[in-house]
């Protein structure tokens, strides 16, 4: 993507008026949960105040010293970056050939896989229960990470793929000139060249595995129970405690505006899976 | 995928994907088929029933009215967030503090867990305690998306808009990025109108994201489970049930194995059938374009 693009805008001030609009419309309910995770659940349901008054931070402080609460965080982060791991080492090696390579079947090989991403979860509940049971995998973050593979390796190799296509294949032949073995030129000059795209990768499966409720909470019992699992047992348990949800609601959200942080300068190329041309 | 080496030792590149994919993507798939052509009535007793699973399934009007209003909603959303995204993205600047303040903003809500979607709008709308219900019903409007079918499908389409616009806003935003400046240089000595740039030069080029805008939305929406799970139940009555949750509730609430098994086979279907026909669709249309 070229900085100095010259797409034309909209009309100055009704493109002011609708990214302020659009703005607004994102950031309103946004205030209102961070709002309600500041206020006690008695005063939440006792008046209505657009402003609160009685600031208090009792509902994260229950979450920080609940065993429950932080072992669900632990929990979620520890699918989410067994899942990242997997698919980054599956993914890097299957683009890098897609991307160099014409082989027997790699066109449908490609589609096949895309497909994969388009299963509604729900269609793998079951078995995904039964074949996770059966290898004595269920209730662990293990299991999780490989049920939300199914949906991340397609991707990430999608993505990967369309950034990989972009570098140079004169890169590869002066490396091997340069007498370095392939393992050497993988490891020390295209992995560093490809670092935006291994970013904008972690984002995506960061992406769908940390939102992911269903299949999460399918896999798992007790023992490895999600943060977004408490979230929805604990509404039915102690009947609706809004404060404390709200503050949950808005400790899931802090790591992924992390993640957004890191990744922010790839992430429009990222959106288009490298793909732009 | 443009590599020109033939060489089949790449195969060895694409082995790790292929037995990951296929032990969480191939079993599973097998064992849904399997099922779907049984009745199992203990581990030990199983009776092959052959199609008797699709015909009742396809028969039951129950699961067409959840169809029904899956492809409504689908349809919606899809005819709301594509203009509505191309439309704020041709509005963003350029470049600059306040572009990359407003793609970090804009990718808030992408990253959020689902049901916390779902939870953040239950306490937005809730006519007593929500800031939106609250403001509605000061200004006199009863708003009550947990009795009202018509209020409970407004809260769901404005939290998808919510959730996933941006998604459309920052694929358009690449698309519009990587437009040569002379294509509008070309357009400005033509006295092109602002309509006609965006007829003419960007949305031919935007067609690729596009695609792949719609292509997500739709696989995304015709999937989608958990907002409405937690925002209305599927409710009031099953004015909001869709695809997933009239499975999950099968499969996982009712267990009814050879049923959810064949209702899964033709849920996968219907997915492929129609990003297939979107996707042959848009590629048809680029070969005949170029």
């Amino acid at each position: 993507m070229s900085r100095q693009s010259e797409h034309k805008r909209l009309n100055s001030v009704g493109a002011y008026l609708l990214l302020f609009t659009y703005s607004t419309y994102l950031l309103l309910p946004l205030y209102w949960l961070v709002s309600m995770a500041l206020r006690s659940n008695a005063d939440i349901l006792g008046s209505f105040e657009l402003f609160p008054s009685n600031l208090t931070i009792g509902n994260f402080s229950e979450i920080f010293f609940s065993e429950v609460w932080r072992s669900g965080f632990v929990n979620s982060l520890s699918y989410v970056a067994l899942n990242t791991v997997i698919s980054l080492t599956v993914a890097l090696p299957a683009a890098y050939v897609f991307s160099r390579y014409r082989f027997l079947g790699d066109r449908q090989l490609f589609f096949w896989l895309l497909t994969n991403r388009m299963a509604p979860p729900a269609v793998f509940l079951l078995p995904f229960f039964q074949l996770y049971s059966s290898v004595g995998l269920f209730d662990t973050p293990l299991a999780v990470a490989l049920a939300h593979s199914l949906f991340t390796v397609p991707l990430s190799v999608w993505i990967l793929e369309g950034f990989m296509a972009g570098v140079p294949k004169e890169i590869d032949e002066m490396a091997w000139l340069d007498g370095h073995s392939f393992l050497s030129f993988f490891f020390r000059i295209f992995l560093p060249i490809n670092k935006g795209a291994i970013g904008v990768t972690v984002f995506f499966c960061f992406m769908f595995s940390w939102v992911e409720l269903l299949l999460a909470r399918t896999l798992t019992a007790s023992d490895a129970k999600p943060i977004v699992v408490v979230m929805t047992r604990t509404v039915s348990a102690s009947g609706l405690d809004w404060g404390l949800l709200s503050a949950a609601g808005v400790l899931t959200v802090i790591p992924g505006l992390v993640i957004v942080w890191f990744v922010r300068r790839h992430l429009v190329q990222g959106f288009t899976l490298g793909r732009v041309s | 995928m443009n590599g020109q080496k033939q060489d089949n030792r790449a195969w060895l590149g694409v082995l790790p994907v292929l037995l990951i994919v296929a032990f969480s993507a191939v079993i599973p798939l097998m064992t849904v088929v399997n099922y779907s052509v049984q009745d199992i009535l203990d581990i030990n007793t199983r009776l092959f029933v052959g199609f008797e699973w699709y015909r009742e399934t396809l028969g039951d009007t129950r699961l067409q009215d959840a169809l029904g209003r899956q492809l409504l909603f689908s349809s919606l959303v899809i005819l709301i967030e594509i203009p509505l995204g191309i439309l704020i993205a041709l509005a963003l600047p350029r470049e600059g503090r306040v572009l990359s303040f407003l793609l970090i903003l804009f990718a808030v809500p992408l990253l959020i867990p689902w049901n916390v979607v779902g939870t953040i709008w239950q306490i937005f709308a809730r006519g007593d305690i929500g800031l939106l219900g609250a403001s509605l019903e000061f200004l006199g409007i009863s708003f009550n998306y947990a009795s009202h079918p018509l209020h409970a499908w407004i809260t769901l389409l404005a939290m998808d808009v919510w959730h996933w616009t941006s998604l459309v806003v920052l694929l358009a935003f690449a698309g519009l990025s990587s437009i040569a400046p002379a294509y509008y240089q070309a357009a400005e000595l033509d006295d092109a109108s602002r309509w006609q740039i965006f007829r003419f030069i960007e949305f031919p080029r935007l067609k690729g994201v596009l695609t792949i805008a719609v292509l997500l939305r739709l696989m995304d929406s015709l999937m989608i489970y958990t907002e409405p799970f937690v925002l209305t139940g599927g409710g009031p009555g099953n004015s909001t049930t869709f695809l997933s949750q009239y499975l999950a509730t099968k499969a996982i609430g009712q267990f009814d194995l050879g049923p959810a098994a064949a209702f899964s086979v033709i849920y996968f279907l219907l997915v492929l059938l129609l990003c297939w026909i979107f996707y042959t669709a848009v590629v048809k249309d680029k070969g005949t374009d170029q």
